[in-house]
């Protein structure tokens, strides 16, 4: 947990108080509807379908179990009981009041946290892997290099009136845990031959109205001209970036306009000047940071734990959980664990506040006293040692977090759709709801093996539909709420060899209760045409192009032709 | 009449803003007192103008889609510059105005003009403006508190040159 020191404690008290000196200039009705839009957006503040939302920021999803406990006294007394972890690794209540809304920023002052930039035209939170400093294959510990661009981004004065939201993401492991070539700037670390940490970095990711692979505008930036460079990048964007149209208003529209070569050119312009300056990063400054986030103090075990193996052999579902559910650790005798919050039933992401406090208790005793949001809309124990294993997964079952299901096709990323939120299309959470009682039978979802299955309500694209194996999108069509199916989207390059893409639309969208039918003809296709159950959905995508999962739901060419003459002739 | 807060005090404004006409056409530059001209004036008219400004009686404004580049070597000869803010959301001035005090050295007065209010005062005084022509509805009285709303920031700016992090180090080893 990174730890404030006075000064980052007193900006967000500032911040209280600027936030509620301006919701009580608005309620006197000296701020109009769209000046006040602006400055609750920047402290998290949307009105939605039934009543504002608040999204509260968890800094690169790393929270500590006394700020769950805060979160869950504050749903309890200022909302409904429950909330809602996000894709952005956020914690989202549906139901606040506009008059309380400092009352709750200040809550979340004295526990180190706030809302700040969760939305507006600014720096979004920041995220990264959510298995950032247990990962094995780790680069460099990406919460401090989250925590520095935190501060960087925080209260910008140049920056703080964007043409576009702007969101950053940081891999620090070999694998990209983090999508970074779907973010506004996107930064993968990596060491030179000399050992020194750098990264890469990425430009013109997204995802939204239109999606875009990030090009890579630099492959090694030393750590020390980090925020030099990305002031560089913003400076650009913030003076050429588009204000004309809000749907072409992203950085991405301006790396397609200029080309990446030109607007390449333009940073390291611009950058010239800001190199070396006074922003440039030093030792010192990375140690402070380091040290200021509290380490738990692993005991020396061994690598292997005989009781965890005699549970595992003896006891399937145990098995199958870990199997889906236990993440290797770079400590000896550790792991991390997933608490699935994709029970069939359950809103994708949605807690209640009993459950919050019930995780902070586990935390507190399995974990160090800490957890991890992922985008993936689970949470994460990152400590657990493996002989806590079993006794943990008791517990989580009995709070019904133990689906066995991480990376399976019903660990569903979905947003919170025409339920909620007032830019949804179409309703996402009961088309997650039907898939994942289609496919509950276990043995199955474990034969088809990994796939990302992601939906969301709208263009949007909060359910990341665009980077899902399989990727659903809710479309309105005069009124009526249909599906649009695509596939061949990938995060990242989670594993070797594959990098991020995008789906393919693949034909005309379906009604509500016709997806789950679609879904499994084009598992079935797969299935058929795997080489064995190593191969992926996503890599037999690849191999053998988007055409036969077409044919799977469509029929063939001839079919398509001949069924559209039908159409034409009765029409 | 806009109000003016300058150097965080509410002053009397002896500078008249010259707009283009309705058609776009440049205006007439009067021949007495303190006028701020549109850029594409001062770059058609320089070598008449340019001995008024010597008298320190003639500031130029820049719109948001407009930049420093375009004035280079002439900065310094201003008693005045304005930045245009077309609309509060639109955040290209802040760039701008640093543009100017940074890069061009420019240390005259830095004026904010257009939808400029309450809410923006801090941020635009961060990155060099010391002038603020408040949009008509705002409360100048009420504005003038909004200076001190944060007490640090981590990046640099043209108040804090040197970022939170230097000076946490300077500070820790003195």
């Amino acid at each position: 947990m990174y730890l404030y020191d006075e000064i980052d404690q007193k900006l967000v008290d500032e911040r209280v108080v600027q936030f509620r000196d301006q919701t009580r200039r608005f309620l006197a009705g000296k701020l109009s509807d769209d000046e006040f839009r602006a400055l609750r957006l920047r402290n998290g503040l949307y009105i939605q379908r039934y009543a504002p939302m608040l999204r509260i920021a968890i800094p690169y999803g790393l929270l500590s179990t006394k700020q769950l406990r805060r979160l869950a006294y504050i749903a309890r007394k200022y909302d409904r009981g429950y909330g809602h972890f996000s894709t952005r690794q956020n914690l989202q209540l549906n139901w606040p009041k506009l008059p309380q809304a400092p009352d709750i920023l200040a809550e979340l002052a004295t526990v180190q946290m706030h809302a700040i930039q969760t939305s507006g035209n600014s720096f979004r939170n920041i995220t990264t892997d959510h298995f950032a400093g247990v990962a094995q294959d780790e680069i460099v510990d990406s919460f401090v290099w989250c925590e520095i661009i935190r501060q960087w981004s925080t209260f910008h004065p140049e920056f703080s009136y964007l043409p576009r939201k702007f969101k950053f993401a940081v891999n620090g492991a070999k694998s990209d845990r983090a999508a970074v070539a779907v973010h506004d700037i996107g930064l993968h670390a990596l060491r030179d031959e000399k050992g020194e940490v750098g990264f890469r970095v990425l430009v013109g990711g997204g995802l939204g109205r239109t999606p875009a692979i990030g090009f890579v505008i630099r492959e090694f930036l030393s750590w020390r001209h980090l925020l030099t460079y990305i002031e560089a990048i913003l400076r650009v964007y913030n003076r050429y970036g588009r204000r004309d149209n809000i749907n072409k208003a992203r950085i991405q529209i301006l790396v397609k306009e200029r080309g990446p070569e030109k607007f390449r050119e333009e940073v390291d312009a611009e950058w010239a000047h800001l190199k070396d300056g006074p922003a440039t990063l030093v030792p010192e400054e990375i140690v402070r940071i380091e040290s200021r986030f509290t380490r738990p103090s692993y005991l020396r075990l061994p690598a292997t734990d005989a009781g965890l193996e005699a549970a595992l052999a003896s006891e399937r579902a145990f098995a199958n959980w870990h199997k889906r559910n236990v993440h290797p650790h770079k400590k000896a005798g550790y792991s991390a664990v997933t608490l699935s919050l994709k029970k069939t039933g359950v809103p994708p992401g949605d807690v209640t506040v009993e459950q919050m406090e019930k995780i902070a208790d586990l935390a507190d005793r399995y974990s160090f006293g800490e957890l991890r949001v992922s985008h993936e809309q689970n949470l994460i124990f990152a400590d657990v040692q493996l002989s806590d294993l079993y006794s943990l997964w008791q517990e989580v079952r009995e709070l019904g977090f133990a689906t066995p299901n991480v990376g399976l096709l019903t660990n569903i990323i979905c947003c919170p759709g025409g339920d909620f939120c007032s830019l949804a299309n179409a309703k996402s959470i009961p088309v997650a709801e039907a898939i994942q009682q289609r496919f509950d039978d276990l043995d199955y979802l474990h034969d088809i093996g990994e796939i990302d299955l992601n939906i969301s309500g709208c263009m949007n694209a909060c359910g990341h539909h665009h980077v899902g194996h399989i990727g659903i999108l809710g479309v309105d069509k005069s009124g009526e709420e249909w599906y649009q199916i695509e596939v061949g989207g990938n995060q990242g390059e989670v594993r070797p060899g594959r990098g991020a893409s995008l789906g393919k639309i693949i034909g005309p969208s379906f009604a509500r209760a016709e997806v789950p039918d679609v879904i499994e003809k084009l598992i079935e296709c797969y299935l058929a045409r795997r080489d064995s159950d190593a191969e992926r959905f996503i890599d037999v995508v690849h191999r053998i192009g988007v055409e036969p999962f077409k044919e799977s739901v469509y029929g063939n060419a001839d079919q398509r032709a001949a069924h559209r003459r039908g159409q034409l002739a009765s029409a | 009449m806009a109000t003016l807060i300058k150097e965080r005090r509410i002053v009397a404004d002896s500078w008249h803003l010259l707009e283009r006409g309705p058609k776009g056409e440049l205006p007439e530059v009067p021949v007495r007192g303190e006028v701020i001209v549109p850029l594409a004036l001062w770059l058609a008219r320089r070598e008449e103008l340019l001995s008024r400004v010597g008298t320190g009686t003639l500031g130029v404004w820049l719109d948001a889609s407009e930049g420093p580049e375009a004035l280079a070597g002439d900065v310094q000869r201003f008693p005045l510059i304005a930045v245009n803010f077309p609309k509060f959301g639109d955040g290209r001035g802040y760039s701008i105005a640093r543009l100017l005090r940074e890069r061009y050295g420019f240390k005259g007065e830095l004026r904010a003009i257009g939808d400029v209010l309450h809410d923006h005062l801090f941020f635009m005084e961060q990155c060099g403006f010391d002038a603020f022509a408040l949009r008509e509805d705002q409360d100048a009285q009420e504005a003038l508190s909004v200076f001190g709303t944060f007490s640090e920031g981590y990046q640099t700016s043209v108040l804090r040159p040197v970022p939170l992090f230097r000076r946490r180090l300077g500070a820790s080893k003195s």
